[in-house]
């Protein structure tokens, strides 16, 4: 596993190999009644690798995520997650939604708590400040911006120091100074801790910025599948950048031969 | 010119005091109090139709020194809570039942809708016939009627629970009694609530009905004992005294929301 933690030119921060996990999708097919959403998906996701998902709605991408977590059930194929290094247990895995789903009846650090046990309060403390939001710990969510809630919501899965990350749109309701802000975060978090991770996102620049490799769905099947070789921290300005964007937009919106 | 200078003072004379805003409500109470004790005193109203104000109020005064009152008002609490208690509680068992499990649900629901067109009251004869005018002929009554508001509300809030919240907790390795305590329950708390309140008013209409039919204590027999003696200002006390009874369940329904659902901004506003 170590092997392929090497691909990826940042290689600073070992303790990242050991976080994350592997995901082996095989031959998934996934259908709701008649309508196929995926058919025979394959995809190799290495340990602490950053996926990111793109393509139009319905393509079957958020099917995808929720397969891994086990929320849709594959008609057809497996998905095999790694062992993680350090412990033999069950891998886990959280789930970052569109919405930032805290309960509404508990304060900010009870919903950083969900499924934790009490003696964990101070962790639960600590990364609630590493989210920058220690002062609001007592407030309810209601009082809370939709950035501020999806910054608790990354909190309350990152308390349980997941082997796995898979974020399903979780910036698609934000303003774009707050989507930049909490893109800087995700990275941030996941350069320190070296979980995988998988996005799925309509934002092909964020997917860019944020990514290893970039996926794209189309009819069922991957379309695209291409490594991002762009030195972090990346500057949406960049010539490389740009033509990166252009080629994999041409790509999900099907235009052909843009160059 | 003129007539951007005048809007803002406008604004200002429109908005009424804090004071002003909490009498409003009472104005028309007392003014009518006001004329019904001047129609009194006038003659214009006998009282054998209505006892003027000052009347219920001596003869409030009264009842409540010897303590007749106090005995009335307590059996008729305890008939209250109790059948609130016995119906309100097999109501939430039973919604949550119904609500939380399918099997449950088809092999209840179509019967409990069925008892449930049927009007409590319409059982009177019957269960008179039963339980006697006995306290358990009573007891019945209430809890019949106040169990069917809170079954409702209890099924449909668990089956209106947000599922998304639902899907959230799973992926958070919450099952079985977690999931019901973190999400199912207080997602489900704002209509049961609901059920709740509106079987507390529920409860005292039943009760008086009852009460006035066949008893030997409580509210509802002291105003029927003392229709057979013409005093039509007890009657009007025990009148009153539904009214507060009615008021304060309200409030305190009104109160367990306001703390249950303090995250809700919607229960914030009203202070």
């Amino acid at each position: 596993m170590s092997v392929t933690c090497s691909s990826r030119e940042v290689a600073a921060d070992d303790i990242r190999c050991s976080r994350g996990v592997s995901v082996a999708i095989k031959n998934v097919s996934i259908a709701f009644g008649e309508r196929t959403v995926l058919e025979d998906f394959d995809v190799d996701i290495s340990a602490g690798e950053f996926v990111a998902i793109v393509g139009r709605s319905g393509c079957g991408k958020s099917t995808l995520l929720r397969s891994v977590v086990g929320l849709e059930t594959p008609r057809t194929g497996t998905i095999i997650l790694g062992n993680v290094a350090e412990h033999s247990g069950k891998p886990d895995v959280r789930v970052m939604f569109q919405d930032s789903r805290l309960l509404p009846w508990r304060r900010i650090l009870p919903n950083v708590m969900l499924g934790l046990e009490p003696a964990l309060l101070p962790h639960a403390r600590k990364v609630l400040a590493q989210v920058g939001l220690a002062e609001r710990a007592n407030d309810w969510p209601a009082t809370l911006s939709g950035g501020q809630r999806q910054r608790v919501a990354l909190a309350r899965a990152l308390v349980h120091d997941p082997n796995l990350l898979l974020l399903d749109e979780p910036l698609g309701s934000l303003d774009a100074l707050t989507r930049i802000e909490m893109q800087q975060l995700i990275e941030d978090v996941w350069r320190s801790r070296g979980f995988t991770a998988m996005l799925v996102t309509h934002d092909v620049a964020e997917a860019i910025s944020l990514a290893d490799r970039v996926i794209s769905i189309e009819g069922g099947r991957v379309a695209l599948d291409e490594v991002v070789n762009i030195p972090r921290p990346r500057t949406r300005g960049s010539a490389r950048f740009a033509a990166l964007e252009e080629r994999i937009l041409g790509r999900v919106l099907q235009r052909r031969s843009v160059f | 010119m003129n007539q951007s200078q005048k809007s803002p003072a406008m604004k200002t004379q429109l908005r009424p005091s804090t004071l002003a805003k909490q009498a409003l409500p009472w104005v028309v109470p007392i003014s009518l109090l006001i004329v019904w004790q001047w129609a009194s005193s006038a003659g214009i109203l006998p009282s054998r139709f209505l006892p003027s104000p000052r009347a219920v109020v001596t003869s409030f005064i009264e009842l409540s020194a010897s303590g007749e009152l106090w005995m009335h008002v307590r059996v008729s609490t305890l008939r209250a809570l109790a059948g609130f208690a016995v119906g309100g509680g097999l109501g939430l068992l039973l919604g949550l039942l119904t609500g939380s499990l399918h099997w449950a649900e088809t092999l209840l629901d179509t019967t409990i809708q069925m008892i449930r067109n049927i009007p409590p009251l319409a059982l009177i004869p019957l269960v008179i016939l039963w339980f006697g005018i006995d306290e358990s002929a009573k007891l019945f009554l209430v809890a019949l009627g106040v169990f069917f508001p809170v079954y409702i509300n209890t099924f449909h809030g668990i089956r209106s629970v947000d599922r998304g919240l639902l899907e959230m907790g799973r992926t958070y390795g919450l099952s079985g009694w977690p999931l019901y305590r973190e999400i199912i329950l207080p997602g489900a708390l704002p209509s049961i609530l609901v059920g709740v309140r509106f079987s507390l008013g529920l409860m005292w209409v039943i009760l008086i009905v009852a009460e006035t039919i066949s008893a030997r204590s409580g509210i509802g027999y002291m105003t029927m004992n003392a229709r057979e003696f013409m005093q039509t200002d007890v009657m009007v006390v025990g009148i009153l005294l539904y009214a507060i009874l009615g008021k304060l369940a309200d409030l305190l329904a009104k109160g367990l929301e306001r703390y249950w659902l303090r995250w809700n901004p919607a229960y914030q506003a009203a202070r």
